[in-house]
């Protein structure tokens, strides 16, 4: 059985002046313990499906189901990071990596103590009483990744969580991610629009065209790569093969609009 | 290296100085301004330059206050003026708040009285002192109300909008918790509108100091207020000049508490 799969997934967006269809009959399925990532154009859809996967938005068609059930509303087992950190700039660190267990009401002093583990694992030892604006934009994703990790998601949705990093930070992010999720056996659906990024993480890669968003092909990467840490990923032959391939494709993608 | 890092500790060093030279003459021209300012009012008196009956003097308004002092009529009339003035400005900060969060909870609610509220607020509110006397009766709660009134709307229409402006995609992080709106409210549309809020107490102090004092004027049985229109009555303008100057340095005060509160309170953004 599948863990997640997105069923004819449709959705439109309505304002005063006009019906924008964001989403078109998008149907495809993730594996538990798969990384996936969504590629394409800024504008198609992606974040769109993000939220419908979340529960945070219902879509005008189709429907969405994880682990069997139905998603109706916000779910537990989702976790969702956005394209920047979010961290509330009036609470400290500790204060927002426990952000979710409070709402959640699970906030056990065990729940409490792991998400401060977490925190130093991923290298954010001592950072517990600073207040964001005193972290580097680096140090504040990864604050608000274990924010999101704390309440012990299955399936971690990513937003572009790189995208507003310089290139070295983002690199090495990407690198301390993918491990921390593998170690973790977590799911996830990363977002982006940059094409190395999608081949170094992920294990499948859904191209999407825009205007309006459809699925138009799915890339699997091949096993050499996806055992690969990302960095290491990058400097495998068959890399630059994928990339040049993908590439060709959303040229053609371009082209044909 | 030593040698040029020696430079720069010079160069630091002049430049502080410099800044604190500027900061003297400021302060220097500011004291110097208050001193020719009273001094030059004397002189204008005594040598009859101006109307001393108009515009008393120093010396004379002195004489007065150490007498007002002393009979302890001064400071049972300014604790009168200020508890209702802080009251006011307290009740104006927190039922507009309220107000605020009622429209920021019920969006609907806030369409239907928006035009209300644009009315309200275009109203000179100083001018519902008579109603408020007649429905509160001339006393202590007609003054309060006139406090409060006169930066409640103002206060409830700033607060909301802060409230309105609160960036969406913290509400987005609270929601994929699975946060309930009171939860969204408490979490991130309170706190991120904090700096407006503490911004609007400023402008609520000065507001409420002309609310209290027109009340007061209506009122007509005590505090600052009643101070200044009875010396206008009997013409005693030391009195008059006197309670302003009492008025002018409890709202600085206050104006200055407010600012200490807002650099405690938001100093981590
Ligand atoms: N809240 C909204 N209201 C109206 N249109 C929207 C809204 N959100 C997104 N859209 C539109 O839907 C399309 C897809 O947006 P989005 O999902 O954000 O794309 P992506 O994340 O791939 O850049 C865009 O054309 C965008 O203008
Ligand atoms: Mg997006």
């Amino acid at each position: 059985m599948n863990f997640l799969v997105v069923d004819h997934v449709s959705h439109t967006y309505f304002t005063e002046k006009a019906a924008v269809t964001a989403l078109e009959n998008v149907s495809l399925e993730i594996e538990k313990g798969e990384f996936v990532s969504f590629l394409g154009p800024s504008g198609c859809g992606k974040t769109t499906l993000l939220s419908i996967i979340a529960a945070l938005i219902q879509p005008t068609k189709g429907s969405v189901i994880l682990e069997g059930e139905k998603v109706h509303s916000i779910h537990p087992s989702v976790g969702y990071m956005l394209q920047q950190d979010y961290l509330f700039p009036w609470k400290t660190i500790e204060e927002n990596i426990l952000l979710g267990l409070t709402i959640m009401g699970m906030n056990s002093n065990e729940a409490k103590q792991r998400a401060l583990d977490l925190l130093s694992r991923i290298g954010l030892k001592g950072v517990e009483t600073y207040y964001p604006n005193q972290l580097s934009g680096g140090m504040r994703q990864r604050a608000a990744l274990v924010r999101t990790l704390a309440t012990d998601p299955k399936i971690l949705l990513l937003d572009e969580p790189f995208s507003a990093l310089d290139y070295q930070t983002k690199l090495k992010l990407e690198e301390l991610v993918w491990k921390t999720l593998k170690e973790y056996k977590k799911t996830a659906l990363l977002v982006t629009h940059d094409i190395g990024e999608a081949i170094a993480m992920s294990d499948r890669i859904f191209l999407f065209s825009a205007k309006p968003g459809r699925l138009v092909r799915t890339f699997i990467v091949p096993k050499e790569l996806r055992n690969l840490s990302p960095f290491h990923s990058r400097n495998h032959t068959t890399f630059s093969e994928l990339f040049q391939f993908i590439w060709k494709e959303l040229d053609s993608l371009e082209a044909n609009e | 290296m030593k040698q040029t890092n020696n430079q720069i500790q010079v160069l630091h060093e002049q430049y502080v100085i410099r800044l604190k030279q500027e900061k003297r003459w400021v302060r220097f021209f500011q004291l110097l301004i208050f001193v020719a300012f009273f001094s030059l009012w004397e002189i204008a008196s005594r040598n009859h330059w101006i109307d001393p009956l108009l515009f008393s003097s120093p010396s004379t308004i002195w004489k007065l206050f150490v007498q007002k002092i002393a009979d302890g009529s001064l400071v049972s009339h300014t604790g009168i003026t200020l508890g209702e003035t802080i009251i006011g400005f307290m009740l104006a900060t927190f039922a507009g708040t309220f107000f605020a969060a009622l429209l920021w909870w019920f969006p609907r609610l806030s369409k239907i009285v928006d035009p209300y509220l644009v009315i309200l607020n275009a109203m000179p509110k100083v001018a519902l002192g008579p109603i408020f006397i007649v429905a509160l009766g001339p006393g202590f709660t007609s003054i309060i109300a006139m406090g409060t009134i006169i930066s409640l709307i103002i206060t409830t229409i700033v607060v909301y909008t802060s409230f309105k402006e609160v960036d969406p995609n913290y509400i987005k992080v609270l929601k994929t918790f699975g946060a309930s709106r009171f939860q969204c409210f408490k979490e991130a549309v309170l706190p991120s509108s904090f700096p407006t809020i503490i911004s609007t107490l400023k402008v609520n102090v000065g507001l409420s100091w002309v609310g209290v004092v027109v009340g007061e004027f209506l009122v007509s049985k005590q505090g600052l207020g009643y101070m200044i229109i009875y010396g206008f009555q009997v013409f005693n303008f030391t009195l008059v000049l006197l309670s302003l100057l009492v008025i002018a340095f409890l709202a600085t005060i206050m104006y200055q508490i407010v600012g200490w509160i807002e650099r405690k309170l938001i100093k981590n953004r």
